[in-house]
């Protein structure tokens, strides 16, 4: 009997080896989590002090349009206004979004639908290769070829919005596909034999049964696509011209979030208020890739529940 | 002795034909599938009775399944997929590239091996097939959507529900529904393959009931794997073996006296 337990009780390797897997992924989840927050405390401290330390007030920061920091108004206040370059990022990203969706699922339609064999030999590896083409590289692109291109047609300088679109519309495209054609493909096959066999046609099958079964899926891939155009830096900066005003047109100069932060991180000094209000464009940015996340969480469970 | 493909001679069948009195639903001549290169059904003849029910039965991988859905050309969505020898509907032959396949599952409609309703309302499941076929009106569609739900049995339990989701209903009921859903279109000839597999006893005793009252207006082919089932509820039965048919004859006779040695061999659970 005590033989037995001692048997059953004996701590055996196999123990051992539960404990230590254990460890090491626990320790790596706590660590990542842990710098994610550091992160996030790090950034939004810094970002806080133009309103803190500096007493700009929010309405003045979100809402102005003047941005000139180093400079204070006739009433002493600093210019540092920073609508003109949120609205620039909304505006590209809403414009990219809106000219690459239609294409992304037409593509992935195509691919999943239509014809999966030229799908899979062609074109993902096509996809694939978009995707991993370095920013710089489409931004160079942008720079000699589709801005001379723009000033050519409507005049100006050609740098803008139209340009920064233009240029992100070509970045996002492949994300937004392969997701699209993840979501098209996880669409179970029997729906689509379901709907042939009542004798709808192909494309009934795919607009009334394949589009709305994947439809929460295809959104995130929309909205995964507006994350990344919202957060690109280089290649709209090379093509955007970095003019802080508001767009008033898509081929006068602007800016958005991001191409001010690269343009001007290197020209400030840590603890002035031209430093900390870059801190606080970068917040924004920071949350609002956070609610992309979020949003996209949340349609995956609405979808979930369907 | 059990079935193995070394002692079966394939070449000895045993198939009847309908005879005067007895109208014909769909027949297939000399009907081969070929998947690439492989050859799936070997040639089949047989002749389907009107408003009968006809089982198919035999050892899984003997293209039961493969036949079932040449007949209303679902194997046109499978691109490998080859499909030869004449398959006789109305006294046209709808193994053809000009017939048009919208038309002909309209009228040979069919219902799988696991419940697969949409996950969109009871309703618009019934109504989805009979709107891309160009039927409008609210009053028409309620009215279909009714009729077909009671023809399967379905009615009473979810008239107070039709607005929910087809997918909070049980496997019986889905299945039901996908019943309904095929039998809404009006069609002459409904192809079943194996519709009970996935159900337990009480809801597959519930799918029998259902087809054998709509046997009434509808002839009905169905694959099983389960010989109590094709003995209850069928008039013929087909044996099928390595893609080809090695008896055909009214239920009764297969399951009690059989021609084939093979028959016998598998209804009696001699196989393998």
């Amino acid at each position: 009997m005590e033989e037995t337990v001692q048997h059953f009780k004996k701590r055996s390797p196999k123990r051992k080896q539960e404990r230590f897997g254990k460890t090491i992924s626990l320790v790596a989840t706590i660590f990542i989590v842990s710098i994610v927050f550091s992160i996030l405390f790090f950034v939004a401290s810094r970002g806080l002090r133009t309103f803190t330390e500096h007493g700009v007030s929010a309405i003045d920061f979100f809402a102005g349009t003047a941005w000139r920091p180093g400079e204070v108004s006739d009433a002493g206040e600093p210019l540092v206004g920073a609508f003109p370059m949120i609205a620039g990022s909304f505006l590209v990203t809403i414009f990219s979004a809106l000219l690459a969706t239609p294409f992304a699922l037409g593509a992935a339609i195509f691919m999943t639908e239509i014809s999966p064999k030229t799908g899979k030999k062609y074109l993902q590896p096509v996809i694939e290769l978009l995707v991993g083409i370095p920013s710089v590289v489409y931004g160079f692109i942008g720079l000699t070829v589709i801005v001379p291109f723009i000033r050519q047609i409507f005049g100006g300088t050609g740098f803008g919005v139209l340009a920064a679109t233009l240029v992100l519309f070509v970045m996002i495209l492949p994300t937004t596909t392969s997701m699209a054609v993840d979501t098209l493909n996880a669409v179970p096959r029997y729906y689509r034999e379901a709907s042939f066999a009542m004798g709808a046609t192909r494309w009934q099958t795919i607009y009334k049964v394949v589009l709305r079964a994947a439809s929460p899926g295809l959104l995130t891939a929309v909205i995964f696509g507006m994350a990344r155009a919202f957060g690109e830096a280089l290649a709209v900066q090379m093509v955007i011209g970095n003019a802080a005003l508001v767009p008033d047109s898509l081929t006068t100069p602007a800016s958005t979030l991001t191409s001010i932060l690269t343009m001007n991180m290197g020209n400030t000094v840590l603890g002035t208020l031209e430093n900390d209000v870059l801190w606080s464009l970068a917040t924004i940015l920071l949350f609002m890739s956070l609610f992309f996340n979020i949003l996209t969480r949340w349609i995956g469970k609405k979808g979930a529940m369907k | 002795m059990a079935v193995n493909p070394e002692e079966t001679d394939l070449n000895k069948k045993h198939i009847v034909t309908l005879n005067e009195k007895e109208p014909l639903a769909i027949s297939t001549k000399d009907l081969h599938v070929y998947y690439g290169k492989f050859e799936a059904i070997k040639g089949v003849s047989l002749e389907f009775e009107k408003n009968k029910i006809t089982s198919l039965i035999g050892p899984s991988g003997s293209a039961k399944s493969t036949y079932l859905r040449s007949l209303n050309r679902m194997n046109d969505e499978i691109s490998s997929a080859k499909v030869t020898g004449e398959i006789l509907y109305k006294n046209v032959n709808i193994n053809d590239p000009e017939v048009d396949v919208y038309t002909t599952r309209k009228q040979i409609g069919m219902v799988f091996q696991s419940p697969n309703p949409f996950s969109k309302s009871i309703y618009e499941n019934i109504a989805f097939g009979l709107k891309r076929h160009g039927v409008k009106g609210k009053e028409t569609l309620d009215k279909a959507v009714e009729t077909s739900l009671k023809q399967a049995a379905l009615w009473d339990q979810v008239k107070d529900k039709l607005n929910q989701s087809a997918l909070a209903l049980s496997g019986g009921q889905q299945q039901r529904l996908c019943i309904a859903r095929a039998i809404a279109l009006k069609p002459e000839i409904l192809l079943l393959d194996e519709p009970a597999s996935a159900l337990d006893p009480i809801s597959t005793s519930q799918v029998e009931e259902t087809l054998i009252e709509l046997k009434e207006n509808y002839t009905i082919i169905i694959v099983t794997h389960n010989m109590q089932q094709a003995s209850r509820i069928s008039d013929r039965t087909a044996f099928f073996y390595l893609g080809h048919v090695l008896e055909y004859d009214e239920t009764r006779k297969i399951f009690t006296n059989p021609t084939i040695q093979a028959t016998e061999d598998y209804v009696s659970g001699h196989y393998g």
